[in-house]
């Protein structure tokens, strides 16, 4: 199946949902991800993000609704999705007892791959996420960040098409968290489709092309970042401007045309624009008799995103909430 | 909702064979075995009881006895029980320490849901982890049983005949079918219990219970059902072979010690009466075939309740959610 520009549909859902008892876990989810992109799942624990990934690999069955990973049924046909998808569950976990090779060599066996094949697949991953020094050593000896590490080599002894990653900064520091996205962009580049899931919003956002908000098992936003937070933001571009001046430079700013609030502190003024005011914001300063020393748009954060619109949606829950508690009071006044 | 109905024509076969990848889960899973540090201790022990029971065994024989080879794994002294009533509660043992961390293992590792990750069922881990203990199971008995056959030819200098043979690769059968009923409830208490002490503690109570209570509470059951001496001899045997350790010494005796007394006895037809005017009676061995039928309801029930014990084990762990 192709869209737009002839790109391929490399994942899809259609009313996928997930109910364990009383609890629906996944509600009605619909989910198209395209070849090449990187797609951020996001949201709070216990959203719905690992019941979806394990839908999509057949690790779980779907309450209703169907899957189509590289056009395969993961309810029918896990095999074939799983000889091409890479997972690297949230928190990894090993033989600790085997070497970091005895490990992956295993799960080469697993998927079948020739001896000679699978060795060559081995040092190739293994050189390829740094490891090849410390491969004869027991991976329980391995810190956190070589596991991860080593979970990624493991989807690449597959040679995938799409890797789905739980949570894969979780427990890292930030330095390795963000080696580890970089290495990811890196896997993209080379075609491969990838699938994230994540509660830190911040961490991931730079390296997503789209990214689909959760909460409480339904999609509530999909997007661009920026097209999400032009959306839910009010279209806000955050200026900071860094200025050195006799006089204060508040009024200059807010006399530019498109600014809407300006917060001044030790010479840094943060302003609220509707637009990307950086070339006008420059020149009043100049004209102001001002000098600029720093000067950069704010990206949006999907931290921010999310805390604005899940302010909104309560608002209007209490509000419906209100409505409701009048609705009854009336009903009982008329009984 | 029309598409979404036409796109559940749901319970539709599957697609790829259920056994992709189960050789590679059995030799690792063996590898894994033979080179833990607690088979080896395991290994050592019974190493150790047959080489101290066969020992004291040859002390026990005399040279003009029948079956010499048969008597070597059944004569006791003491203060050591016989090599065959060692082998009842060590193979449990070992059957045990095999299988109680076989699922569950993987969950704490965290490894269960990147293995099932890969192109295979759930079908090839669980096969794969129960024939790979079944295999070593086989393997350590096998090498125990050449050994004590050896210990034998040294000692005693005559080779065993033919029929000695037959029925010690008998026995070598029934015991590792002994241990596939214990291997069966260890990988299905491995996936009922997330904590592997719980699965391991839980086998041996169950092991216990069928060894040592369960004879007793058949005797009060007895009681309780019937007042007929000769009912309550029926019952009390068919409750008490409700137990795979009364099967499997059962099936010991008969194949080790081929007369008709303990025949008689295992079938069932004798009472404490018969056993003293059968004192007189010819002491002639029974021929294979004849042992063989007395314990092929012994060994068939072996083979069925660890059939039906993986079975269990295989319903519960596809019904099982994997995520951790």
């Amino acid at each position: 199946m192709t869209t737009g520009a002839g790109e391929e549909v490399v994942i899809e859902t259609e009313g996928l949902t997930k109910r364990y008892g009383d609890v629906t876990a996944v509600d009605d989810l619909r989910l198209r991800i395209q070849e090449g992109e990187i797609y951020g799942l996001l949201g709070p624990n216990g959203s719905g993000k690992t019941t979806t990934i394990l839908m999509l690999l057949g690790l779980t069955e779907p309450t209703a609704g169907s899957a189509r990973v590289l056009g395969f049924d993961p309810v029918r046909e896990p095999l074939k999705v799983k000889a091409k998808v890479g997972y690297l569950p949230d928190q990894v976990g090993f033989y600790d007892e085997l070497t970091a090779r005895e490990n992956l060599a295993y799960i080469a066996k697993l998927n079948g791959l020739p001896r000679p094949e699978a060795e060559r697949r081995l040092d190739e991953a293994l050189e390829r996420m740094g490891l090849a020094d410390v491969a004869d050593r027991p991976v329980g000896t391995y810190s956190r960040g070589m596991k991860q590490r080593l979970g990624l080599a493991e989807l690449l002894l597959k040679r995938p098409r799409v890797i789905i990653l739980d949570e894969p900064t979780l427990g890292l520091d930030p330095e390795a968290a963000r080696e580890f996205l970089q290495t990811i962009r890196g896997l993209k580049a080379e075609g491969i489709t990838v699938l994230l899931s994540s509660h830190l919003l911040h961490q991931v956002q730079q390296i997503c092309d789209r990214v689909g908000l959760f909460h409480k098992g339904r999609k509530v936003l999909e997007g661009t970042v920026p097209e999400l937070a032009r959306r839910v933001l009010g279209g806000a571009y955050r200026v900071r401007v860094h200025a050195q001046s006799e006089r204060d430079l508040r009024p200059a700013l807010e006399g530019v045309a498109g600014v809407r609030a300006v917060i001044a502190q030790d010479g840094v003024y943060e302003l609220e624009a509707e637009r990307d005011v950086r070339p006008d914001v420059a020149e009043a300063v100049v004209r102001a008799g001002g000098k600029l020393l720093g000067l950069e748009l704010e990206e949006p954060s999907l931290d921010d995103i999310y805390a604005r619109y899940f302010e909104r949606l309560e608002h209007q829950h209490q509000d419906e909430q209100a409505q409701e508690g009048e609705g009854v009071t009336a009903r009982g006044g008329a009984r | 909702m029309a598409e979404r109905v036409e796109a559940r024509p749901r319970r539709a076969e599957r697609e790829g064979s259920p056994w992709t990848g189960l050789w590679a889960v059995v030799a690792k899973e063996m590898a894994d075995h033979l080179t833990s540090a607690r088979m080896r201790f395991l290994e050592l022990i019974i190493l150790l009881t047959a080489v101290g029971t066969v020992y004291l065994a040859l002390q026990e024989l005399r040279r003009t006895e029948e079956f010499l080879y048969l008597a070597l794994l059944t004569r006791s002294r003491d203060p050591l029980p016989a090599f065959v009533g060692f082998m009842g509660f060590l193979v449990p043992l070992i059957a045990i320490a095999l299988g109680f961390d076989a699922i569950n293992g993987e969950f704490n590792r965290r490894t269960l849901s990147r293995v099932l990750a890969q192109p295979i069922y759930r079908d090839a881990l669980l096969l794969g982890k129960f024939l790979a203990g079944l295999f070593t199971l086989a393997l350590v008995l096998t090498a125990i049983w050449l050994l004590v056959m050896g210990l034998g030819l040294l000692r005693l200098g005559v080779p065993p005949t033919g029929v000695e043979v037959a029925r010690g690769l008998l026995y070598l059968l029934t015991t590792i079918a002994y241990g596939g009923v214990w291997l069966g409830l260890a990988l299905t208490f491995s996936i009922v219990f997330r904590q592997p002490a719980t699965a391991a503690l839980s086998s041996i109570a169950v092991w216990l219970f069928v060894t040592v209570f369960w004879g007793m509470l058949v005797g009060l059951i007895v009681q309780g059902l019937t007042d007929d001496p000769v009912a309550q001899t029926r019952w009390g045997l068919a409750l008490v072979r409700l137990s795979p350790n009364t099967l499997y010494s059962e099936a010991s005796l008969a194949l080790l010690h081929p007369t008709i007394e303990s025949t008689l006895r295992i079938m069932g037809v004798i009472t404490p009466l018969q056993l003293v005017q059968l004192q007189w009676a010819v002491p002639t061995p029974l021929p294979l075939s004849q042992s063989l039928m007395t314990i092929w309801p012994h060994l068939t029930g072996l083979i069925a309740a660890t059939i039906l014990l993986f079975a269990l084990s295989y319903v519960l762990f596809q019904r099982q959610e994997i995520r951790a």
